[in-house]
C-alpha cells in the first residue's frame, strides 16, 4: 500500500534524483541542443568519469567528486579531440547527420567494450564519508549520497547558466546555436567556438560521472540506461535551454521515483521513453522551446 | 542460384557446427538487408534493430506457450507485430527531424527489454526454454531445418530489398535521402514512403527473430534485445555499401564470418570491439563501403581506358 508518507519521500527523492539528471543531461543540451551534434555516446563518457573517480578513489582514497572536478580539463581536451575528428570527417563535408550518428554509435561501443575488457562486468563503488548516513527531518529521510550529488549538480548547472548568459565566450556559443552563418559573416571562427562548447559538454559528462558513482554502483554497460533518459529530458526541456533542462530533469526524476515506488523499480526506464514519445507527439518543441 | 547451391551443400555437409554458424550469417543477411531498406535508401538511422528482432523472438515464445504452431506461423506473426510497432514509432517520430527517430528507436530496444523483464508469462528475467520438436520430416536434423528456413528468409529479404530499390518506392526514398524538402515539393509522398519502409524493414527483422528461440533453445531478455543486433545491422550495410542491395549482403557475410571466427578463437567481447572499430574506420575513410570502393576503382579504370 502506498501511504502518504511514502509518497512524500518519493517526491523528495525524485527531486534529488532529478537534480542529478540535470547534470547528466546538460552536456547533451549543449551538444545536441546548441551545436546540433547528436552525441549518443554521451552516457558512455559519464561512465568513463565514474571509472576515473573509481580508480583514483580506490588507489589514493581521494574524494570521487573532487577527483572528477580536477579531471574535468582532461575530459575537456578529450571532447575537443573528438570534435576535431568529427568535424574533419563529417561536418566539413556537409554529410553530418547519418554518418555522424553511426560514428558516435561506434564510439559508444568501442569505449564500452574497452571498459568491459579492462574492468569486467562487476559493479564498482567508491568509499567516502557521505555514502551511508541519512539526514532526516519530520518524516523525510534524505540519504546524503543523494544530497551531495544534488548540490553539486545544481552548482554545475548554475555555473553553466552564468557562463552562457554572462561571459563573452558563453554568449559566443549561444550565438553559434542561434545563427552560425550570420556569426561567420562577422569574422568569428565558428568552428573554434563549437569545438570549445563540445569540450565543455564532455567535461560536464566527466563531472556527472563522479556524481553517478556516489549515487549508485557503476558497471560498464550502465550507460545504456541513460541514453533514453538523457534525450527524453533534453527534448522535454526544449532543445538547448538550460532552464528547460533543469525543469524537465526534475519532472522526470519525480515521475520515475513515484513510478518505481508504486510499480517497482524495474519499470523506471519505461518512464523516460513514454516521456520522449509523448513530447514528440504533443509538443515537439518541449517546455522551453522557441 | 547461390541459395540453391547452399541448399544442396546443406544436404551434403554433415558437421552440425557449420549449420549452426551459417544460421547466424544468414540471420545477419536478413537484418542487414532489412535495415538498409530504411537506413540505406532513405538515410534514416534505426538503432532499434534489437527491438524488432526481440519482438519477433518473444512473439514466437508467446505462440509457443499458447498452442505451439508451426514455425512459419510464428515467423509471420513476429513479422506482423514488429511491423505494427514500426508503424507506431515511425508515425510518431518521422514527422519530425530524423534524429528523433534514431533516438526513439535506440530507446525502444531498452524499453521493450524492461517490459519483457517484467512480463512473467514469457519468463521475465529468468528467460524461457523452448522445446524443439524432435524432427521435421525431410530434414536430417532440426538445426538443418532452421538453417533452411533462415536461408529462405534471407532470400526473401534480399529480393524485397532489391524490388524496393528498383521500384518507384526506392527512387522516392533516394530522393528523400538526397533532399527531403525538394522531394516533398516534387510530390513525393515522403511521410508515407518513410512509414512504409519502416514497416517493411521492421517486419523483416521481426521475421528474422522468430526462429531465434528455437535456435538457441534458451531465450532471455538480454540475448533477445542485445544491442549487438543493433550495431551489427548498422555496421554491416555501412561496411558493405548502402546504396546497392548487394552491399548489406557483402557486409553481413564478411562481418558475421569474422565474428564467428573471433568467437571461436578469441573472445566474444572482442567481437563487438572489432565491429565498432570497423564501423568507425569505414564511415570515416570509405563512406560508401566496399561497393563504393569497388565502383571508384571501376570508374578510375574506365577513365584510364578511355584516354
Amino acid at each position: 500500500m502506498v501511504t502518504f508518507n511514502l509518497l512524500i519521500n518519493a517526491v523528495v527523492t525524485g527531486i534529488l534524483l532529478g537534480g542529478f539528471y540535470a547534470a547528466v543531461t546538460i552536456g547533451v543540451t549543449i551538444a545536441f541542443g546548441m551545436l546540433d551534434i547528436v552525441n549518443i555516446a554521451h552516457p558512455v563518457f559519464i561512465i568513463m568519469g565514474s571509472f576515473v573517480a573509481y580508480i583514483v578513489n580506490r588507489h589514493f582514497g581521494f574524494d570521487p567528486i573532487l577527483t572528477v572536478i580536477v579531471a574535468a580539463p582532461l575530459f575537456f581536451l578529450l571532447g575537443i579531440a573528438i570534435f576535431r575528428f568529427y568535424y574533419a570527417a563529417f561536418e566539413s563535408s556537409g554529410k553530418g547527420s547519418l554518418r555522424g550518428l553511426a560514428f558516435f554509435f561506434g564510439i559508444m561501443f568501442v569505449i564500452e567494450v574497452t571498459l568491459l575488457l579492462a574492468f569486467g562486468v562487476d559493479y564498482r563503488l567508491v568509499q567516502t564519508s557521505y555514502i551511508g548516513p541519512n539526514i532526516g527531518f519530520a518524516h523525510i529521510d534524505l540519504p546524503l549520497r543523494m544530497v551531495v550529488p544534488f548540490v553539486g549538480s545544481m552548482a554545475l548547472v548554475s555555473g553553466l547558466y552564468i557562463f552562457f548568459g554572462h561571459t563573452f565566450i558563453g554568449r559566443a556559443i549561444m550565438a553559434v546555436a542561434q545563427d552560425e552563418f550570420a556569426l561567420s559573416l562577422m569574422a568569428v571562427d565558428t568552428v573554434a567556438v563549437k569545438q570549445l562548447a563540445f569540450g565543455v559538454a564532455i567535461a560536464t559528462a566527466g563531472i556527472a560521472g563522479g556524481f553517478l558513482i556516489v549515487i549508485q554502483p557503476v558497471d560498464p554497460s550502465l550507460g545504456r540506461e541513460y541514453i533514453g533518459r538523457v534525450f527524453a529530458i533534453c527534448v522535454l526541456g526544449g532543445l538547448g535551454s538550460i532552464t528547460g533542462t533543469v525543469i524537465a530533469a526534475l519532472i522526470l526524476g519525480v515521475v520515475e521515483t513515484i513510478t518505481s515506488t508504486i510499480f517497482g523499480p524495474s519499470w523506471a526506464p519505461a518512464v523516460s521513453f513514454a516521456a520522449l514519445l509523448l513530447t514528440l507527439a504533443i509538443r515537439p518543441s518541449g517546455i522551453m522551446g522557441r | 542460384m547461390v541459395a540453391l547451391f547452399i541448399l544442396a551443400l546443406s544436404r551434403v555437409v554433415k558437421n552440425e557446427y557449420y549449420m549452426f554458424a551459417g544460421y547466424v550469417v544468414l540471420q545477419y543477411i536478413v537484418l542487414a538487408s532489412a535495415w538498409n531498406i530504411l537506413g540505406g535508401y532513405s538515410g534514416y538511422v534505426n538503432f532499434g534493430s534489437a527491438a524488432f528482432f526481440g519482438i519477433g523472438a518473444y512473439g514466437a515464445v508467446v505462440l509457443d506457450k499458447l498452442w505451439q504452431p508451426p514455425l512459419v506461423v510464428a515467423i509471420v506473426f513476429g513479422g506482423i507485430v514488429a511491423s505494427l510497432v514500426g508503424l507506431v514509432t515511425a508515425y510518431l517520430t518521422l514527422r519530425l527531424r530524423g534524429v528523433f527517430f534514431a533516438i526513439a528507436t535506440l530507446a525502444l530496444a531498452i524499453v521493450l527489454q524492461t517490459l519483457v523483464m517484467n512480463w512473467d508469462f514469457v519468463g521475465g528475467p529468468l528467460g524461457y526454454y523452448s522445446v524443439r520438436p524432435d524432427s521435421i520430416a525431410g530434414f536430417p536434423s532440426y538445426v538443418n531445418y532452421l538453417f533452411v528456413i533462415m536461408l529462405g528468409l534471407a532470400l526473401i529479404a534480399v529480393l524485397v530489398a532489391r524490388a524496393i530499390e528498383l521500384s518507384f518506392i526506392g527512387r522516392g526514398l533516394a530522393a528523400i535521402r538526397d533532399n527531403e524538402l525538394a522531394a516533398e515539393c516534387c510530390g513525393v509522398p515522403t511521410l508515407r514512403l518513410k512509414v512504409f519502409a519502416t514497416m517493411v524493414s521492421g517486419g523483416l527483422m521481426g521475421m528474422a527473430g522468430a526462429p531465434f528461440p528455437y535456435y538457441i533453445t534458451y531465450l532471455d531478455p538480454n540475448s533477445a534485445f542485445s544491442l549487438a543486433h543493433g550495431i551489427n545491422s548498422i555496421a554491416m550495410p555501412l561496411i558493405g555499401g548502402m546504396t546497392h542491395w548487394i552491399g548489406p549482403v557483402i557486409g553481413a557475410v564478411l562481418l558475421a564470418v569474422i565474428q564467428q571466427v573471433a568467437t571461436v578463437t578469441i573472445s566474444s567481447e572482442l567481437n563487438l570491439m572489432i565491429v565498432g572499430v570497423l564501423l568507425i574506420s569505414f564511415i570515416t575513410l570509405a563512406p560508401n563501403g566496399i561497393v563504393g570502393l569497388f565502383e571508384r576503382y571501376r570508374q578510375k579504370r574506365q577513365r584510364r581506358l578511355s584516354t
